[in-house]
């Protein structure tokens, strides 16, 4: 195995377009610009433009994956994958990471200005979907003068975001890494990001989204994130992790305090998002989860039709979110094609979380996955 | 396509013989992938694996194949009718559920099917029932009756009767006794068979 060291210093770029009259147009029919799209690259592109592998991020996430930021501790949130000699390896491959429309992470999203007005979009934001993330992010590889794409892979959003661009661009994409994902978001889904978009919504700090250099929505979006870490877990990771554990007391207080390690952890999560993310910016991606349907009401083997790219479908065993029957659901439409796909199901208790933490198992499939691909297709 | 390999186990020999080059080929039970293997790069076969064990499934990714996570029984139903040119089952019947259902689920998804089964009638294995009267561990069926991952147990006898009743020709069949192909009394003397099967 080659040596795996780490990317260094990184920086996060910035691309914008769609400028008036130029703007884009997004799926519900609305003309919007500019939009800035937050990038970073690893690696370097050959000279016949044949090794770029585009990265998704999750919902929370950003396009930092990789390598370090000046003066950061920790590095970036898929550092482990990405880097020379690791599964993404920067010594072969180009790999652009892709912030999403719609984000609060340096792309255009509710809490962007609007050059009209001078001030945050807050609700005047459009609705977006995964769709216009992706039509966004093609501006961006055509910019970077990239034609054609060895791989687009993604966890959960990021899944979401591969599948369509082997659906929408199946001339450009030779490969796509779906990993804890989806076709479709469930009902189940659904119902956890509207009890997360109700908590925001029901702080009286939101102000219906117009809370930008005011008091902010903490208190709500901090449930919203607690009520998503739990569906990120197990019931065994948490219990591993947590047990019956009491914070500091010896024994359970007889009143509302919390007792409980797992209460103070859920806590510590909430709080600390708050100083990160952007309340409208969750209910704005979320949205654009719950309206992710590759079937669109039709029969799943069709949305696969006229794609030819290779497949690598990842879903581990105790991820509920994102449970695995769903990932073999697509796998069986995808086969339905004659399309070449693989599936592996990774034992972990991880839950959904375990896309970010089962790190071996993934390096292992991703890092060989990708040689065969690299085998077929660069040339 | 390169030369000949070199194949160890005479079962996989025997397979990647009777199979057409530049065929499409589905291994259930592929185990690590090494015949699928041998077929992709000698053969220049387009294949797919089933696998079950993951650490398997590990091993088959590193070989450059491609595989699906799952069993035998209910993988079938995914694919299209004469998708492969060779279904093949070697050493996973006796271990499915559901093996008449299989078979006849093989024989719509594949031109042609690959059956191979450990001789549950071998010598070895009839005297340990008729003269010490316990069920047999042998070689090719090395497991106690507690912890045997086979459900299914069943001589090439069986196996042939079996084709005959559901109208499924035997075109090629094959018997293995220690690391060599056998003619005479292949149901006490083989401990493995193989079958190259198609529909009648």
């Amino acid at each position: 195995m080659p040596q795996k060291e780490n990317l260094g210093i990184v920086e996060t770029q910035f691309f914008t377009f769609a400028q008036p009259p130029h703007e884009m147009v997004l799926e519900s029919g609305v003309k919007f610009g500019p939009i800035t799209i937050a990038y970073e690259t690893y690696g370097t592109l050959n000279h016949n433009k044949s090794n770029a592998i585009l990265v998704f991020h999750s919902l929370s996430m950003d396009a930092h994956a990789a390598g370090y930021h000046k003066g950061d501790k920790n590095p970036g949130w898929w550092d482990a994958m990405i880097g020379p000699g690791k599964a993404l390896d920067t010594n072969k491959y180009f790999i652009i990471s892709s912030n999403v429309l719609g984000s609060c992470k340096g792309s255009t999203g509710p809490a962007s200005i609007n050059e009209k007005t001078n001030k945050p979009y807050g609700l005047s934001f459009p609705m977006i979907t995964i769709s216009d993330m992706v039509n966004a992010q093609k501006y961006l590889i055509d910019h970077l003068g990239v034609k054609k794409l060895l791989s687009v892979v993604g966890g959960s959003m990021g899944g979401l975001q591969a599948l369509l661009w082997v659906v929408n661009y199946r001339d450009i994409v030779s490969s796509v890494i779906a990993i804890a994902t989806n076709t479709r978001q469930t009902a189940q889904q659904i119902a956890f990001h509207e009890v997360g978009r109700q908590a925001i919504m029901s702080d009286p700090d939101w102000q219906k989204g117009d809370y930008y250099g005011k008091s902010i929505p903490a208190k709500g979006l901090a449930l919203a994130r607690m009520i998503g870490h739990i569906t990120y877990m197990s019931d065994q990771s948490m219990d591993e992790k947590f047990g019956r554990k009491l914070i500091t007391k010896e024994r359970i207080g007889f009143d509302f305090s919390q007792d409980f390690e797992v209460e103070n952890y859920l806590k510590y999560r909430g709080d600390s998002f708050v100083q990160r993310f952007d309340a409208n910016c969750y209910l704005y991606l979320s949205k654009a989860l719950d309206h992710f349907d590759l079937v669109k009401g039709g029969d799943l083997t069709r949305a696969f039709k006229n794609v030819r790219a290779n497949f690598l479908v990842i879903a581990f065993t105790s991820d509920w979110l994102y449970p695995a029957y769903q990932s073999r659901d697509m796998v069986r439409a995808i086969k339905a094609n004659d399309l070449d796909v693989s599936y592996v199901e990774v034992k972990s208790s991880y839950g959904h979380d375990a896309f970010l933490v089962e790190i071996e198992g993934e390096s292992h499939l991703i890092s060989h996955f990708l040689s065969r691909m690299a085998k077929e297709h660069i040339k | 396509m390169s030369n000949p390999p070199n194949i160890n186990r005479l079962d996989h020999r025997m397979i990647f013989d009777w199979i057409e080059p530049n065929s499409k080929v589905l291994d259930l039970g592929c185990g690590d992938g090494e015949l699928l293997s041998h077929l992709i790069q000698h053969k220049a076969v387009k294949g797919t694996g089933i696998e079950i064990n993951e650490k398997a499934i590990y091993k088959c990714i590193e070989r450059g194949l491609t595989v699906s996570h799952g069993d035998i029984d209910s993988a079938l139903s995914d694919y299209s009718t004469k998708r492969f040119d060779y279904v093949i089952l070697n050493e996973s019947l006796q271990q499915v559920l559901h093996p008449e259902k299989v078979i006849i689920e093989a024989l719509r998804v594949g031109k042609k099917i690959i059956v191979g089964i450990p001789n549950f009638c071998h010598w070895r294995a009839r005297v340990q029932i008729f003269f010490r009267g316990k069920v047999p561990v042998t070689k090719e069926l090395p497991f106690q009756w507690y912890d045997t991952p086979n459900l299914r147990f069943l001589s090439l006898k069986d196996f042939r009767n079996f084709c005959r009743e559901k109208g499924i020709t035997i075109v090629e069949q094959k018997a293995i006794a220690v690391n060599q192909a056998i003619l005479f009394r292949p149901n006490v003397f083989a401990r493995i068979g193989l079958f190259l099967l198609q529909k009648r």
